[in-house]
């Protein structure tokens, strides 16, 4: 009994490690096949960094099971702290691979260190009110980042948080951080390769993280905080584990996105809570807690509209309409009840526990 | 002199917060779930007189009339469609997330039929302004018919719940479905019409919206939406003095912090405020406590 | 004989209303104690103030001689008492097997480091755990039932996993709250010899709150009635079920 669940996990872990592997060499024999538009090319490293979007969303919701808004907002984090160092060590570190590796370590972190900052008052909140502190978060995160001018000069770094002649550079000052503008130079440090190493290394993490003693004291504040508590589990330090974990791997998806890009600015559109709720709506139609599920959701939802050009009006318009069906499909009781009856298991006579 | 100035736009904004955040906070106490789509229900308001007004060339009155219905029968409509099926459901974030899926529907329904262009709305607040101190302070029109406004819904909303058996209904049903079931009260029926004055609200607010910031795209609720909702949050959801309370001051602190801070940064600082008020006191300023049985 | 658990003028109040007032009560190592009384008689409350689920307005809670009083749930359950629920509270979603496992969480330990990186002490300790979870099912007989999601089990044995899960934590006074609720009388037969079974071969303490008399007479030594908050008897078992006032707390005038 005990043998067939470890087995049964190890399976599950080895089928999601060998999808991503398999998808990442047929991508590479099609690439080198030239049968890959360069559109396609081009949406590849934003594909690792949805991937990874959504792998470590779900930690939280699904693994911890509060609902969170803002998780664009620490992909912010990392990007803007993961470019801003390697645009200061360009020249300083020429070895793109070390700088590269730094940058992630220093854009988790610091995604990690707001994510743990962020929680430790907000996650006393339950459910829709994390989710609106979650959201007001994300939205400070990117207008603060949206005022924030930093240049360096030869006497070092200079701040301001009006616009860059108040920075006060030298004449041959260097503006990094730009405002709304953002960092722009950064080194294309990162690739489809990179993207998909980054994603195993997501994958290892969360999935042995659910698999162990601190994943299993996770979700069992999801399924009962007043039990979980009574047998000594600490809510407060699992409840923090999950979310800054969740939040620096989002940092790491910055990270990786800004190192994609010549311009990084902060929008609307990608550090927005549209974005925070794009993910959300890849880990909700991927299952809810099914870490390779969010996974292939997030590649579909991301290609299909891009292999199918002229759907792109009804792109958004689709997308709702399939997150609403899904949620009704799923959760509501009545028609839960009516798929139990109708389904093929029961239709074919066969009744399997768990 | 400016700064009464400041003073009195932020109560305008606040009263327009005000109206939209009794919408959450009225189907939040009554269906404990929070309405994403209750922004984009405003922006369905100011759409229709938009098109019913400046495009089809009816008499405003006709245009906001014709707005209330409307939203109205969306909102009844998206709860019995949407909401009510999960009312049951295991799990509190299903009901959340449809929410946030009618939210993008709406939005990119509105985008599909009127682009996304930002269209220039004209005002159908047909009052004159005030001058006072010899011309320093200068009140639009669109300021004193939403503070007004702001009033005598709050004034009749109170009447309406306090007074009436519907209103009633509507105490009992937000205090607990069972009992009021039992008690012969039509729960259904009951939530249906929270929703129907909750989005009849929003074609309000959405018209005063509209006509102090004249201009309209398919997201111009999304934002105001979540401001009120912050407000009904900082207010104490679920208490409609809070919903009025917790608009006022966001909208004050938003104009000021506009006026005298950073137009950039005044968002952070009304979410910043909302954080501190629930770090301080969770359940907002006139808000209950509520813990579970154990 | 000290007192494994000793409890003092324990009192609360929500609101104007006095749910449990000037509660005392002194079980000794390896008793089987009873908390009966009337629904709403604040027999849950007293779980709750000894769990630290509510503080106490006054009174003094020990354990084994050291004061507990106005701990908080999870240091209680560290310092020795471990409890299930009136309405079961089970992790739904997990395995029963990983039920008890949690339960295991703070006797075998390895860092989080470990456990992302899958080193040594991290299958080492896992093949521990799992053992002695199994061992805990098999008293329960759950082991069959292992893998199953906690939620598909059927109602008899979720109460008994709730049990199990309880021991894991290694406790020395159990909480048991109406073990038997929901059980028809083979069960409950069945759950008395359990409770026998984990009080001599635990080494337990256990204090079981009940409705069903049989069970309770059948293997309470002795026994707390509460009405209204308040004690309205205590003592022996078949004195305290034979005393005029508690028959008239129960049957009415």
């Amino acid at each position: 009994m005990k043998k067939l669940n470890l087995s049964k996990n190890v399976k599950d872990n080895i089928i999601t490690y060998g999808i991503v592997i398999v998808a990442y060499l047929i991508i590479q024999a099609l690439i080198s096949a030239g049968s890959l538009s360069s559109l396609i090319q081009g949406l590849l490293v934003p594909l690792c960094v949805y991937v990874i979007l959504a792998v470590s969303l779900n930690l939280t919701v699904g693994i911890l099971g509060e609902l969170s808004l803002g998780h664009a907002g620490f992909m912010c984090v990392g990007a803007f702290t993961g470019a801003f160092f390697s645009r200061c060590m360009e020249d300083v570190i020429t070895i793109a691979p070390v700088r590269f590796i730094l940058a992630l370590i220093i854009g988790a972190v610091c995604a990690g260190v707001i994510g743990f900052l962020i929680g430790m008052p907000v996650l006393r909140l339950r459910g829709d009110y994390l989710a609106i502190v979650t959201l007001a978060f994300g939205e400070i995160i990117k207008n603060v980042v949206n005022v924030l001018y930093i240049g360096k000069d030869s006497k070092g770094f200079h701040f301001s948080m009006k616009d860059s002649i108040s920075l006060g550079l030298e004449t041959d000052g260097d503006v990094i951080i730009n405002g709304a503008q953002g960092i722009t130079g950064t080194p294309k440090d990162s690739n489809f390769t990179i993207g998909v190493i980054l994603i195993i290394i997501t994958l290892f993490i969360v999935l042995n993280l659910i698999h162990s003693r601190d994943g299993r004291a996770i979700m069992s504040i999801r399924d009962n905080l007043i039990a979980a508590e009574s047998i000594g589990i600490n809510i407060t330090r699992y409840k923090l584990m999950a979310f800054s974990i969740s939040a620096a791997l989002a940092g790491v998806a910055g990270v990786l996105y800004s190192h994609n890009l010549n311009s990084l600015m902060a929008t609307p559109k990608n550090f927005g809570y549209n974005m925070s709720i794009m993910i959300l709506v890849f880990v909700v139609l991927g299952g809810i807690g099914n870490i390779r599920g969010s996974m292939i959701a997030a590649v579909v939802l991301t290609l299909l509209p891009e292999l199918l050009r002229g759907l792109n009006n009804y792109r958004m318009l689709i997308y709702a309409i399939v997150l609403i069906v899904m949620m009704l499909f799923n959760w509501s009781p009545k028609l839960i009840e009516l798929r139990k009856r109708f389904s093929i298991k029961r239709m074919i006579g066969k009744s399997k526990e768990v | 002199m400016s700064f009464i100035s400041y003073l009195i736009n932020g109560i305008s904004l606040g009263s327009v917060y005000a109206i939209i955040a009794l919408g959450y906070t009225m189907v939040y106490g009554i269906a404990k779930m929070l309405n994403f789509a209750h922004g984009d229900v405003i922006m369905v308001g100011g759409f229709t007189i938009f098109f019913a007004v400046s495009m089809q060339g009816l008499p405003p009155a006709l245009g906001i009339l014709l707005a209330i219905i409307l939203c109205t029968v969306l909102g009844i409509t998206i709860e019995y469609i949407a909401y009510r099926p999960l009312r049951q459901a295991a799990s509190s974030l299903a009901v959340l997330i449809t929410a946030i899926g009618v939210s993008y529907l709406l939005q990119n329904l509105a985008l599909l039929i009127f682009g996304a262009n930002t269209k220039a709305f004209t005002s159908v607040v047909n009052v004159p302004a005030i001058k006072l101190a010899d011309g320093q302070i200068n009140i639009s029109g669109e300021t004193i018919v939403t503070i007004i406004s702001c009033i005598v819904i709050m004034i009749g909303l109170t009447l309406f719940v306090n007074k009436t058996k519907a209103g009633q209904a509507m105490l009992a049903v937000s205090e607990d479905k069972g009992a009021a079931q039992l008690m012969g009260i039509n729960v259904n029926a009951t939530i249906s019409l929270t929703f129907a004055i909750g989005s009849a609200l929003a074609a309000i607010a959405g018209m005063l919206l509209c006509s102090a910031y004249p201009s309209l795209t398919p997201y111009t609720g999304s934002m105001p939406g979540i401001k009120a909702f912050v407000a009904a949050v900082f207010g104490g959801i679920g208490s409609i003095p809070g919903a009025l309370i917790g608009g006022i001051v966001l909208g004050i602190i938003e104009i000021l912090s506009k006026a005298y801070i950073s137009s950039q940064m005044a968002d952070a600082i009304v979410f910043m405020v909302l954080i501190i008020v629930l770090l301080v006191k969770p359940t907002g300023i006139l808000g209950k406590k509520i813990q579970e049985k154990v | 004989m000290t007192a494994l658990l000793e409890v003092k003028n324990l009192g609360i109040s929500f609101g104007g209303l006095r749910a449990v007032d000037d509660f005392e009560v002194s079980i000794r190592k390896g008793q089987l104690y009873g908390l009966i009384g009337p629904n709403g008689a604040g027999k849950t409350t007293v779980f709750n103030l000894l769990t630290g689920v509510y503080q106490p307005n006054e009174g003094i809670i020990k354990l084994d001689g050291n004061d507990i009083t106005g701990l908080k749930t999870i240091e209680i359950n560290k310092a020795g008492i471990a409890r299930t629920f009136q309405n079961i509270r089970l992790f739904k979603d997990l395995t029963v097997l990983d039920n008890v496992k949690v339960g295991l969480h703070n006797h075998y330990k390895y860092s989080t480091f470990e456990g992302i990186l899958r080193l040594p002490r991290y299958f080492k300790m896992e093949k521990a755990m799992d053992e002695r979870a199994m061992e805990l099912l098999k008293v329960f007989e759950l082991d069959g039932e292992a893998n199953f999601l906690a939620a598909n089990l059927p109602y008899g044995k979720q109460r008994k996993l709730e049990i199990a899960r309880a021991l894991a934590t290694k406790p020395k006074l159990l909480l048991l709250d109406e073990p038997a609720a929901g059980m028809n009388p083979n069960e409950t037969m069945e759950l008395m010899d359990t409770i026998r079974f984990v009080r001599d071969n635990f080494d337990m303490t256990i204090l079981l709150i009940e409705h069903d008399m049989k069970l309770v007479s059948g293997i309470c030594e002795e026994l707390t009635v509460l009405n209204f908050g308040r004690i309205l008897a205590q003592g022996k078992t078949s004195e305290v079920l034979n005393d005029p006032q508690v028959i008239t707390a129960y049957l009415g005038e």
